[in-house]
Parts: structure tokens; sequence; C-alpha cells
């Protein structure tokens, strides 16, 4: 059941396993949801989607795979096969009830009448949305069934269920971030630095027995938890000459998020001036202040920028020279201040190495980091975290 | 046993499924959401509307799967053992229950809320992977296996602030708490205070809507701040004209404390004003 369904999910990238599929299954066989295609989204996207940023993604292979069925179903009541319909009205419905309706005719008349009901409905109403009144008296009505039926009667719930994906309500959600970033996390764990502090939680074996020997009685000692003390300040280049490496730093972003729990991002164009943005849609209405940044986050901060570094020299050199703003101080004053705050940053440049040597402002931005310029390789990010975990000096 | 939203929670049709796809498989529900959606609440509305206990679990950023199982207290069997209390004897008397136990072992069927999943360290989830996807664990101590006599309704919510792994995921019904719409609020209003001036409610969330799409906020105001924030109007007697005849240099809405929960909004709103203020010439 569902297999081609599956197929899309996972062709478009929602790793739904069999696990889940199973899940779906089970939960179908029992009975959790009614039989309205609302519900069956629901369900199925309670049970597939694990993550609100595939949400819309899910939306659309929804919308794709269960069109054809749904719309048809919804638009042409006519053809609801009549032995379905039978099917249903005899899981739901008591022998009384059965009894009552038998006096009304047989099967056939009946459902001939519902289906010259349903014929005269769709007249009237242009857009089908409601095939019966909600009359109660009438059997082809809303009360005529169990509410778990099929919904004949009523406000029709198929209309509006292809509405609720069609809406694709979580679009902005949806990043296309990329897995697969085990080499990049395993290089920066060479940045970890264990530190002890917080609350005292551990036993100190070697201090308790220590302290044992000393008094003469058991005297506990208790430490702190060793947790990973590295803070991380991620700058990171968008737009422009930077569009073929996206991937790349995505991957690098995913990474150092989930490795980190100090990390701190901004994004810049080109060169850092004096200020910095979050989120690259409102990169000018949201902007931070460059001093702001300097002078929230400690010299202990290791700084990672990310760039090509190619741009024209006079957006480094010259005040004014930035392609988006006026920037009354050069890039390179910036840089410098940049430097000068944190000892620990590098540059890493998704730029083969063998061309930086092409490019003037390349080498200008290299002299800027003192030189500590990293190709966006594993073994240059490798070469990266090193430098950063040397001590540094003030 | 179906969950319908209650009389204080109104669920909307895709969280009604979720909630009832995880009581009747018994798997565990992951809610996500913006802070303020409901996540926790949910829980508890879960535990009244099935009339079971509910077992609150809070997680911390120092908090240990193995502090749900058990803990065992080495230390205060070894001040015992000093002091010759008879008690040192039985190891069992050392072992603390944690919340997965008490869940499992309980007489009636209950809901487990572990609150905020994501605080914990980033092995947490994969350290309790086996424990929910199984409902048992080992007690190693007293080499006893505690299974659950029923397998209890788990909700976990979770802030986004850590990313969950695969594997655990794969166990979990997930359901995502997207902001309510008008009408869904308008609901939600309705709920928590009956008979409340409609022409207020659809003037306060005028006010509420607009400051959420004001570009720039720290923390948009949530459902949670919009209900403390009429209740606060409710409770103020605001006039309505206070509401009604809003001046544009009076870009801070009034009682603003409830909705903007930090200084850098308040300012934001006092730039706007104060950009208000300023003669278009």
């Amino acid at each position: 059941m569902f297999f081609s369904f599956m197929e899309e999910l996972r062709s478009a990238g929602i790793s739904a396993s069999l696990k889940e599929h199973l899940a779906l299954l089970a939960a179908l066989d029992a009975d959790v949801i009614g039989q309205s295609p609302e519900e069956f989204y629901y369900l199925a996207r309670t049970t597939l989607v694990k993550d609100e940023a595939l949400l819309d993604r899910f939306d659309q292979v929804f919308g794709k795979v269960f069109k054809g069925i749904f719309t048809e179903y919804g638009q042409n009541p006519v053809d609801v096969p009549a032995d379905w319909l039978k099917a249903i009205a005899e899981k739901y419905l008591s022998p009384e009830e059965m009894a009552k309706i038998e006096k009304m005719g047989s099967w056939d008349e009946l459902m001939e009448t519902l289906k010259k009901r349903l014929e005269e409905q769709e007249k009237r109403h242009q857009g089908g949305n409601k095939w019966v009144g909600t009359g109660g008296t009438s059997p082809y009505g809303n009360s005529g069934y169990h509410p778990e039926g099929v919904r004949i009667g009523g406000e029709s719930k198929h209309k509006r269920a292809v509405k609720v994906w069609d809406k694709r309500e979580f679009q902005n959600l949806d990043h296309t971030k990329e897995l697969g970033t085990r080499n990049i996390k395993i290089a920066m764990r060479r940045l970890r630095r264990f530190a002890r502090d917080g609350a005292v939680e551990e036993l100190d074996i070697e201090g308790t027995i220590n302290g044992t020997a000393r008094q003469g009685w058991l005297d506990i000692k208790m430490r702190p938890e060793r947790r990973n003390a590295i803070k991380v300040l991620l700058m990171l280049d968008v737009g422009g000459s930077m569009d073929p490496f996206i991937k790349l730093c995505e991957e690098l972003f995913s990474a150092a998020t989930s490795e980190f729990k100090n990390l701190e991002f901004f994004y810049f164009h080109n060169c850092p001036y004096e200020g910095v943005w979050k989120d690259n849609k409102r990169r000018f209405s949201e902007r931070t202040q460059m001093w702001d940044v300097l002078h929230k986050f400690p010299h202990d901060y290791k700084v990672v920028m990310v760039g090509d570094a190619s741009m024209s020299p006079y957006e480094i050199t010259h005040p004014g020279g930035s392609v988006e703003h006026f920037n009354e101080e050069s890039g390179a004053v910036w840089m410098h201040r940049i430097t000068s705050t944190y000892p620990a940053t590098v540059w890493l440049n998704p730029v083969p190495e063998k061309q930086w040597g092409y490019s003037q402002s390349t080498k200008i931005i290299k002299e800027l980091v003192n030189d500590r310029m990293y190709p966006l390789t594993l073994e240059g990010l490798d070469d990266a975290m090193r430098e950063l975990s040397r001590k540094h000096g003030h | 046993m179906r969950f319908e939203g209650t009389d204080n929670y109104v669920a909307t049709d895709d969280l009604k499924v979720a909630v009832n796809a995880a009581t009747k498989l018994r798997r565990p529900l992951l809610v996500k959401g913006e802070p303020g959606t409901g996540k926790t609440v949910l829980a508890q509305e879960i535990a009244t509307a099935l009339g079971a206990p509910l077992i609150e679990w809070n997680i911390k950023s120092t908090t240990k799967a193995h502090q749900g199982l058990y803990e065992y207290d080495a230390v205060a069997r070894l001040r015992d053992s000093q002091l010759g209390d008879a008690r040192v004897h039985d190891i069992k008397n050392y072992i603390k229950k944690g919340k997965l136990w008490e869940a499992f072992t309980a007489p009636q069927l209950p809901v487990l809320l572990i609150d905020e999943i994501d605080k914990a360290d980033i092995e947490f989830p994969n350290d309790l992977l086996q424990e929910l996807d199984r409902m048992e664990f080992f007690v190693y101590e007293t080499q006893e296996t505690i299974k659950a006599v029923e397998r209890p309704i788990v909700i976990i919510t979770s802030n986004n602030e850590k990313e969950l792994p695969d594997a655990f995921l794969r166990r979990c019904f997930f359901h995502y708490i997207k902001f309510p719409d008008r009408t869904t609020m308008q609901a939600i209003i309705d709920v928590h205070f009956p008979g409340i001036q409609k022409m207020l409610v659809s003037k306060a969330m005028d006010i509420f809507y607009e400051v959420r799409d004001v570009p720039g906020l720290k923390k948009k105001p949530s459902t949670s701040e919009l209900l403390d924030w009429l209740k606060l109007l409710l409770h103020e007697d605001m006039p309505l004209d206070v509401l009604q005849s809003r001046d544009p240099t009076k870009a801070i809405p009034p009682l603003h404390g409830a909705l903007l929960k930090n200084e850098q909004d308040i300012m934001l709103f006092e730039r706007l004003a104060f950009m208000a203020r300023r003669p278009n010439s």
C-alpha cells in the first residue's frame, strides 16, 4: 500500500523509512482516523515527517501523488461505487438503523435516489462543495450515516482538505540542509576543549581517596563534569561570487551548529564592515552593529570567517568601497579590529588554494588575517582547527 | 479514548489526529513549535481529557538519560556503611526511581511528559531509544528488568535548540504546532475569556498581529503572551477607545510589558514611535 507515495517522498528527500511506513499502516489498521482525506493527510504527515523544515516538501509530494484521486473523488460524487457505500454503511450502521433504511426501499433504490439527489445538487451548486444538504430528515444528510463514515452530508471536508496541503503553510520553514556532514564534524572535534565548570555533581574518586587517606574518615569529594567549553563565532560571506559554494557552506554551517554549543553566526557580503546580519531576507532592515559584536563576545571566542575573498581590492582598502552601501571606514580597518579583538581568527576560503595567487583581494585578506587563510577542504579545515586550538596570547 | 481538545484547550484537526495516533499506537509524540504555543499545556490537557495522571519530567542541560530510569545513590550507601545503618545491606534502599520507572509501573495508565528534550546533551535522546521503544529497562544493581505494565502515553516537547537524532525521530509521531491563525486564535480566546467584549478582542488581536509583524523583534509575542495581555487589559479595565483610537505617534501598545519581553524590542518600538512623530518634510 502507498508504495509510490513512499517512493516519491524518498526521492523528494524526506527519509521516511520502512519503520514509519509500517507505523502508518498500523495506525490505519487501528482506525485512528476516519475516512476523510484530510485526516489521512494529517496522519501521514505526523507519521512520516519529523522535521518542520520538510513539511512543505511533504505537502507538495502529497498533493502530487494524491491529486488525481482526491479531486476526482471530491468532484464527481456520482462515481462513488455503490458497493463501497454499502460496505461502509454496513460497517457503521446498527441492524436497527439498517432496517429503518430498508423501509425506505431496497439498497438499489436507495442508491439510485442518492445518485439522483447528488446529480441534482451538482447542477444547483456549481462548485459542488455541498452535495447533500445538512437537514436532519434526509437519510443522505449528515445524520443518516455514522459520523466516521464517508461524509456525504454536512460540510464537504474533501475540498477543504485539498486546500490544507495546497496552502503550503510551512513554506518558509524549508531550508535545504545537507546531510553527510560527519567528516566535517570530526574535523571540528579538534576544537573541543573540555573544561570543568558548573554544578559539582561527579564523584571525584582520586580526590576522595586522597581526602580519606589524609583525614582517616570517609571524605567525599565531588567535582563538576567535563564539558566542551569552546566558543565559536562564525561569519559567512553570502551572495554574489559565493553562490557556487552554497552547498559547501551549508554543510559547514550545519556541522558547526550541531558540534558547538556556544556558536554564534553572522553574515556579511564580500568583506565585513560596520554591520552584519543574521537573516539574509532582512539583511537591510535587521543589522547588528559590528561594534556590538566586538563588545558582546569576549576575546576567547574563536572566529571562523568563511568567504571567497574575491572582490575589487577597493572594497577592502578604501572607505566607500563597498558595493552595497557607503562604508565610512574601510574593510581593512574592520578586519583589523576583528583580528585584534579575537586573537584566534581564521579565514576559510572555498576557492581552491592554487587560484588564490591570481586574485589581488585574496592576497590582501590573507595578509589581514595574518596568513591564517585555509582552503575549505577537510585538510584545510583540519589545519584551521589546529591553528584555532593553539594557545593565543593577547 | 479519543482526544478532541478540552474545555480549556483548542486543538486543531491535525493536532487531534496526531494525538490520537500516538495514544492509540502508544508511540511517543514529539511536539515542536514556537515558544508559547501550548506544547507543555498539551500534555496536561491530554491527561485531563483521558482522565490519566500526568508525570512530568522536565529536562535541563544537566539532565542525564539514566536519571529518568533510576539513580543509585552510592554516596548515601557509603555514608550509611560508616554509620553502621542496617539499611546498607539492601541495595534497593539506595535506588531512587526515575520518572520513566514511575510511568512504567504506575497503577493507572499515565501520560508521561518529557519537557524540552532539546535542552539536554546531544546524546540524551539516543540514550533513551531502547527504553522508549520497548518500554523496558534493566537495573544492573538489582539485576531486574522493569517493564511497562501498559505502554504509557509519552509526549515529548522540543524548542528546536538541538537537532534530534534520526533513529529517535523514527520512533515518534511528530507534530509542529504552527502559530494559530486569527480564527483559531479567536477560539482560543473564547475558551480562556468567555464573555469578553468582541470589540476589545478584535482590536487587541489587530494590535497583537501588528506587533508580531514588526520586523526585527527579538522575541515575537505568542499565544500565551496574548492571553496574559488580555488578562491585564481586562484587569485594568482598559477603555475600548484607548485601543481603538491608536495614535501612530504612540507605537507602544498599552500595558506592553506583557507582550514585549526584552528591552531591545521596547526600544525598537520607541524608535518607531519617534520616526512616526517626525514631520514628513
